[in-house]
């Protein structure tokens, strides 16, 4: 199939491109012009920014085990809504994904349903449980894209060690959730005077800066490339930004919940806004926009984390933490980083996809002749109010519903194929 | 006036629903001293007590509130009813509300869980107690106590000490008096004050000798013992020592001071037996006044008062 976008902004950053110009497509990849004939598909993108496709590293599937909350085929609907043509799914299912069968049970459901690319992230140990190395090699083979043992820390730093150094040789990253249990103490939102208006449970920032100092430390002393997931202190992008002027393998996401809202979201008891890690304070949320501004932070990924109404029509220290983020994403980084100037549209779109392509080494990320045509065209003025009940995700659990959004997704494009298009 | 469906907290009240509330309670304790303490204000109209944590004087209170009231009132336990089985709190206020509930006082060992329950049912919630959040009805009592001893609120100096951190005796406090024009100062060992007290308009102090200093009200708290197991203080002899109110340190506090505490007391340790059973407690009057106050709030939440 063939494809001409026209008169489409194009924002291709590892090309330092910005300019207005014609996007030629055939047969799944970005070519060299042509002209069009009867076959082909001509889309006026006039107005609209044309970028490479865009690739959330963090996201929750659900599928296996918890298919009741999200499934690989509404998930990948899901970000084909949010503008996304990748996504990098947690091992945090059940089974847990620690070996070659679960790895390839994702690939097939993803061959069988899903909207987009599927990329795997393997658990760094057994079952996430933190004792042993899971076999991570034989995962690699199989199309692991990076190790993680997401929503669990890796408590023993001894353990952590050797996961990075056997990393080193498979050219993989260890993806860390930073988070050191006694310090957390069983909180269920960020510690500060909001937690203490409200009675409940705070998790101090040291709970999370305290593991991202460990891992950073290791990372150094190992080489193995070392992406911290959802940072949300101060003190963090702090580390994160001195580790890398010293020449560390470190990278950094932050996500929109993080950069968009403080623990003042919890408002009236809102499990919607229950999230690991929690909505921090104002100057956690000043720190991390300027870690974005910065370079300090790569990489804007969703935690997209699927939970049902009933899960969450608890009591707030019995709700499951997590949020959804993949159908948000885009209008949030528009609306509360672009517009605002803090971050141009040619570095917007470095987070959303180049970087997190180069992090996963994954294809993609650029529109370079040649290159798959993974392609998401954004509209910078369409102004929509987020209404959960228009996802296409099977969960409904955002902290956004009502927020005025302005940019949003309107094309998403898969190897050639047109997967969303809002109407 | 008070126009709301449930009573939740004191922080989200004006100080002119408190006055209200406080002033509603005033013929209610007239009532308990009658010879025949019942009149048939509630006849119709059913109560449920609903609590997921042992109390004894907060649910006889409600209990006895709604009885001399004339309203019919049940019990349910966390630990006995369906509770045990699993049942969410949203089906549990729904079965409350379909047999006929027209309040529903809730205990429970989780902050906002009153929230989650007023949201569920179109019935009346009063919080009784959520985790560390909030306890109005105590608040309201205690305020009543005061006002009734002192005159007024505003201006009295207010001081709680012990366990802030985790109590919701305390949060109740300090919005109540603060909002009625009291100044709160609370004190207690470091780590069992939260993070960012001060941004509710309280004063931090660790010594008591100086936080009692010209104290108008003090507010005893119960320290738990296994606060100690979670390493929050070293044991109750230093605790004692650093935060016992004893009779050379209420001394320090205004001549006319009235004491203060929510019970159950831990003679001894917070507080020591002669300054609880002497003159310038207040303790079994906060219990009669309790009834009166609930009094007050079953009235008003059935519709009373609305005229």
């Amino acid at each position: 199939m063939k494809l001409i976008m026209q008169n489409g902004r194009l924002l291709d950053p590892a090309a330092g491109r910005d300019l207005t110009a014609d996007l030629y497509v055939n047969n799944g990849f970005i070519c060299a012009p042509f002209q069009p004939d009867s076959n082909t598909n001509i889309i006026d993108a006039g107005g609209k920014l044309v970028t490479p496709g865009l690739v959330d590293m963090h996201v929750h599937l659900r599928e296996p085990g918890f298919e009741y909350k999200e499934t690989i085929a509404t998930g990948t609907a899901a970000a084909a809504r949010g503008g996304f043509t990748g996504v990098a799914c947690m091992p945090n299912t059940d089974p847990v994904t620690d070996n070659r069968v679960a790895v390839e049970y994702i690939n097939k459901r993803t061959q069988e349903a899903g909207q987009v690319r599927v990329y795997p992230v393997g658990a760094i140990t057994r079952g996430s449980q933190g004792k042993e190395l899971a076999e991570l090699a034989d995962m690699r083979e199989a199309g692991a894209a990076a190790f993680s043992d997401d929503g669990q820390p890796v408590t023993d730093a001894g353990l952590m060690r050797r996961a990075m150094r056997y990393c080193t040789m498979l050219g993989a990253a260890i993806i860390s959730h930073c988070e050191d249990k006694s310090l957390a103490g069983g909180g269920v939102m960020h510690e500060g005077a909001y937690s203490t208006i409200l009675g409940l449970k705070g998790v101090p920032a040291s709970a999370e800066e305290a593991m991202v100092a460990r891992d950073i430390i290791l990372a150094g002393e190992t080489g193995c490339p070392l992406h911290i997931a959802h940072i949300s202190t101060a003190g963090s992008v702090c580390l994160v930004r001195e580790a890398k002027k010293r020449g560390v393998k470190v990278t950094a996401e932050v996500t929109p919940h993080h950069f968009t809202l403080t623990d003042r979201a919890v408002g009236d008891f809102n499990t919607n806004a229950k999230v690991n890690p929690p909505l921090r304070g104002e100057a956690d949320v000043q720190a991390v926009r300027e870690g974005l501004a910065d370079g300090t932070i790569d990489a804007i990924a969703t935690d997209h984390a699927p939970h049902s109404f009933d899960e969450k029509n608890v009591e707030f220290d019995l709700a499951p933490f997590g949020l959804v983020g993949l159908e948000t994403a885009v209008g949030l980084v528009w609306t509360e980083l672009v517009q605002t100037g803090i971050l141009t549209p040619l570095q917007a779109v470095q987070k959303l996809s180049c970087n997190p392509a180069r992090i996963l080494g994954i294809a993609g990320g650029t529109l370079a002749e040649g290159a798959p045509a993974d392609i998401t065209v954004i509209d910078p003025l369409f102004e929509e109010t987020v209404n959960p009940n228009n996802f296409a995700g099977k969960s409904r659990n955002t902290p956004f519903t009502g927020h005025r959004l302005k940019g949003l997704p309107v094309l998403t494009i898969v190897a050639g194929e047109i997967k969303y298009r809002r109407q | 006036m008070y126009k709301h469906k449930d009573l939740l907290g004191i922080r989200e009240m004006s100080a002119e629903e408190i006055g209200f509330l406080l002033d509603t309670a005033g013929p209610m304790k007239e009532i308990i001293k009658r010879q025949i303490k019942k009149v048939p204000t509630l006849r119709g109209k059913t109560v449920v007590t609903l609590f997921y944590e042992n109390s004894t004087r907060t649910r006889g209170s409600f209990e006895l509130a709604a009885k001399y009231l004339s309203a019919d009132s049940i019990n349910m336990s966390g630990s006995s009813s369906s509770v045990a089985k699993g049942e969410s709190l949203y089906d549990t206020g729904r079965t409350l509300q379909s047999l006929g509930a027209d309040v529903i006082v809730l205990r429970h060992p989780m902050p906002g869980a009153p929230r989650l329950l007023a949201r569920s049912v179109k019935a009346a919630v009063i919080n009784a107690g959520d985790g560390a959040h909030e306890h109005p009805s105590q608040a309201l009592l205690d305020m009543f106590t005061v006002r009734e001893k002192k005159g007024g609120l505003a201006g009295l100096r207010v001081v709680i000490v012990g366990d802030i951190m985790h109590s919701r005796v305390a949060r109740s406090n300090i919005w109540g008096f603060t909002k009625m024009g009291a100044e709160v100062r609370v004190c207690g060992p470091s780590t069992m004050i939260p993070v960012g007290l001060e941004e509710t308009g309280v004063q931090v102090f660790h010594q008591m000798d100086q936080a009692l200093d010209g104290a108008d009200v003090i507010i005893m708290l119960r320290i738990q013992k296994e606060r100690q197991q979670q390493g929050l203080f070293p044991g109750l002899r230093e605790y004692s020592r650093l935060y016992g109110l004893n009779r050379r340190r209420l001394e320090l506090a205004a001549g006319d001071a009235l004491v203060l505490h929510p019970g159950p007391m831990n003679r001894g340790v917070e507080i020591a037996a002669d300054i609880a059973d002497g003159s310038q407690a207040v303790i079994e009057e906060q219990v009669t006044n309790g009834v009166a106050v609930r009094m007050a709030l079953l009235y008003l939440l059935t519709g009373g008062g609305a005229q």
